[in-house]
């Protein structure tokens, strides 16, 4: 039978309705779609797109479970891997992984493998099936019982590290430092491309393994790494993420009406200022807003500004469409949704009246000589400065590991620009100590993020099981 | 949840609360604050702790109610629960090697200085507190105050308490008079100005605890960022306490603004 060479469509909310919601933009594949696009999986011995995925979920076993009609067994395949597929199939950049080398991308397009992802993990969540312990999959040591395992951050690597070890058998503690689990599935990403609710579920699934989350505790502050050995932990995972927001440094940037990505995005997701004032927390926004950058960040940045009821919404980037970092579902939404992308601009001052922001000074630029990244570098443009009128700016540029635990934690190690040292177990400075995720490659993605807490997890089951630390 | 253990009325719009946290209790030091959430629709607000105790494992706030967030906590009574408490947060301030201190405080921040009166208390250092209020029945812990300070002035804005006039008149005949190595002020944003302004030309060390606008409180924002010393710093994590030479005031006061509309907005809606 000839299979269809394009993808199964996914349908969306319509942008000129969803401009004015914080909605869901995709409404995810129906049984019917979901049967014709796993249909198109050519069932590849050679699997390339498992090793394309960073947690190697197997794919072509799942999708023929979903061919099978055995949703359920499609989820447990999938969660021998992956702690939180309803997360993944919504924010994982496939393009760039597993349907970057899917046999059937080569002449056609690939396999829609993200959205299949999604379609498995929320009929399972809407049926809320209880979870099946697949005795294959999940191996549980009698060892592991009782001894206790800190894991610092509730974002996708600690949450996937936290699952991990409960699995093996341990007893897991997750702290925390804000007062919702996520990281930045929480405060970063908005409700319109991963619902909050998904999240909750998730969480609660891996509460559900035995896991206990302890809000509201900052470690290196409220206890510290020190306290935690000595109150009977045997080994610690941190995954404190990459969340201090950089700054251009340019002039005006501490003017009213400049706010980094993540204060924004905080305000409106963490603390719902999108309801406000049923929740109390405000956020202002102007009638023109600029967004510097290009990443998924700027993306969300852009199309909430937008959302709240922004007229004019401008992406500023100093480099070129082709590099834009972002995920390409996210900008062929922004672009739908009516964001002026305005490249090869290089933000160069910000001008205030009154305290406020109310322009922005602006160096066109062209593409040079490749850069030590191979990208060719963005040079300035002589006497081509232009001034764009507007009240908000949103500087989306990328954030630093959050400095908070390791500044406050004696013999952790740390690299110039702040991530932690880890060795090729994951494992840091100091011993029983392991970290992972952003907080040590720097903003990266979920999915590596969730990658780092699952090696992780096996590698501190080893040093607490296998390699003789048992029971001392 | 972090159940109010106790609740009182300093003065008019003063209040203070109390509440179980052992984790805080043990770990804060003069300076520090916490971030907390009256309920789940609530903001995250900082205040700074005013008193704690590592045996009960209490921590004590003392706020003045000036917008919707403190005008809901002041409404909280004992036995309440507050939904969200997390800290202690940014730096402690230092308090060994000093032989004479001066600590103002002005209106609710005298609250603010209590702990750190308290804390070069325990020095070698001798204290003189000055604690100023728009008028008597504003005046807050003197008592306290008093017993913890070698010497206590208090100035009242129309006459009705102590000294006649503001904090800085007391501040400016004690630097005529007296030897001071450092000088800590706290309080609204054009008095420590003005202390700072006073002392910059003696060159005597001065430090402010600022109040910036946080979200987070952990450094994962910016809101909260201040310029000191021509580079920008976020409050929560390098300070709140910083150099009162090197402070620009002026873009603070300005950040300070920033939300005053919906401020009074939320206020017109009801507390419920
Ligand atoms: C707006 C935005 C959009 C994004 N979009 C995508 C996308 O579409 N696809 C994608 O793959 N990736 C995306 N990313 C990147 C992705 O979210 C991150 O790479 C990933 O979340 C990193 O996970 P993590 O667990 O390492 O850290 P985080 O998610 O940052 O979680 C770290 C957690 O640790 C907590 N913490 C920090 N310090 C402490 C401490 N001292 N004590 C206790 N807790 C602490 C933090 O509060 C936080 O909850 C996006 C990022 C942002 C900001
Ligand atoms: S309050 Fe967010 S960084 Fe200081």
């Amino acid at each position: 039978m000839a299979k269809n060479p394009n993808k199964t469509p996914m349908r969306n909310q319509k942008p000129e309705e969803r401009i004015h919601n914080f909605n869901e933009v995709p409404y995810g594949y129906s049984e019917e779609e979901a049967l014709v696009e796993a249909e198109r999986c050519l069932q590849c011995k050679h699997q390339p797109c498992v090793k394309g995925c960073p947690v190697e979920v197997p794919i072509p076993e799942f999708i023929d479970a979903v061919l099978a009609g055995d949703v359920e067994k499609a989820d447990r395949i999938i969660k021998s891997k992956n702690n939180l597929p309803a997360v993944c199939g919504r924010v994982c950049p496939q393009e760039e992984q597993c349907e970057e080398v899917c046999v059937m991308g080569i002449k056609n397009e690939p396999v829609a493998i993200g959205r299949l992802e999604r379609y498995v993990a929320d009929y399972n969540l809407e049926r809320e099936c209880e979870p099946v312990e697949d005795k294959d999959m999940v191996t549980t040591y009698p060892e592991a019982k009782g001894r206790k395992v800190a894991v610092v951050g509730a974002g996708p690597a600690g949450l996937t590290a936290a699952a991990d070890l409960a699995k093996y058998g341990f007893d897991v503690t997750i702290f925390e430092a804000l007062h919702e689990t996520g990281g930045v599935l929480r405060y970063g990403i908005p409700e319109f491309r991963l619902p909050k609710n998904i999240v909750d579920k998730e969480v609660n699934a891996i509460r559900e393994l035995g896991v206990d989350i302890k809000l509201n505790t900052v470690v290196g502050k409220t206890i510290t790494v020190d306290e935690l050995f000595a109150d009977g932990f045997e080994a610690m995972f941190i995954g404190t993420g990459a969340g201090l927001p950089r700054f251009l440094n340019i002039p005006g940037e501490n003017l009213n009406g400049v706010y980094s990505a993540n204060e924004f995005l905080t305000r409106v997701n963490l603390m719902k200022a999108y309801k406000y004032p049923e929740y109390k927390t405000p956020v202002i926004i102007s009638d023109k807003v600029a967004v510097v950058g290009a990443g998924n960040v700027a993306m969300d940045a852009a199309r909430t500004a937008k959302r709240l009821g922004a007229e004019e919404v401008y992406i500023v980037y100093r480099r070129a469409e082709e590099q834009m970092p972002a995920r390409d579902e996210e900008i062929e939404h922004a672009k739908e949704e009516g964001i002026i992308f305005k490249l090869l601009n290089n933000p160069i001052a910000i001008h205030g009246k009154d305290g406020r922001v109310a322009s922005m000074e602006v160096q066109e630029m062209e593409l040079g000589e490749k850069d030590d990244s191979g990208r060719r570098r963005p040079v300035p443009i002589e006497g081509s400065k232009w001034e764009l009128e507007l009240g908000t700016v949103i500087i989306a540029i990328g954030q630093s590991p959050n400095p908070l635990l390791t500044r406050n934690t004696k013999n952790l190690k740390t690299e110039f620009w702040g991530g932690i040292t880890v060795d090729d177990n994951l494992q840091t400075s100091r011993e029983g100590v392991y970290a992972g995720g952003d907080v040590v490659t720097g903003a990266a993605t979920v999915i590596k993020a969730m990658g780092a807490g699952k090696d992780a997890a096996a590698n501190i089951k080893d040093y607490l099981i296998s390699e003789g630390k048992k029971n001392e | 949840m972090y159940e109010i253990l106790a609740k009182e009325e300093l003065a008019p719009t003063i209040k203070k609360i109390t509440v179980k946290a052992p984790l805080i209790a043990e770990k804060t030091r003069p300076g520090n604050f916490i971030i907390l959430r009256v309920n789940e629709k609530g903001e995250r607000i900082p205040l700074t702790v005013a008193d704690y105790d590592k045996e009960t494992g209490q921590v004590a706030i003392i706020f003045q109610e000036v917008g919707y967030s403190t005008k809901l906590l002041g409404s909280l009574d004992k036995g309440d629960h507050i939904h969200d408490l997390v800290g202690p947060l940014g730096h402690h301030l230092e308090m060994e090697g000093y032989k004479k201190v001066v600590l103002l405080g002005g209106g609710s921040g005298t609250a603010l200085l209590y702990p750190k009166v308290k804390g070069f208390a325990e020095s070698d250092a001798e204290v003189i507190t000055i604690t100023g209020a728009r008028t008597k029945n504003l005046v807050i812990l003197e008592e306290e105050l008093r017993k913890k300070s070698d010497r206590l002035y208090i100035s009242t804005d129309d006459g009705s308490y102590g000294h006649h006039g503001f904090v800085t008149d007391v501040l400016k005949d004690i630097l005529e008079n007296e030897e001071v190595d450092l000088v800590v002020a706290i309080g609204p944003v054009p008095m420590m100005r003005a202390v700072a302004n006073m002392t910059e030309p003696e060159g005597i060390e001065t430090i402010v605890s600022l109040n910036s606008i946080m979200v987070d409180g952990t450094g994962m924002c910016g809101a909260c960022r201040v310029t000191i010393g021509g580079e920008t710093k976020f409050t929560c994590v390098d300070g709140p306490a910083f150099d009162a030479h090197q402070v620009d005031f002026e873009e603070l006061m300005n950040r300070l603004t920033f939300y005053q509309n919906e401020e009074n907005m939320a206020e017109e809606m009801e507390v419920d």
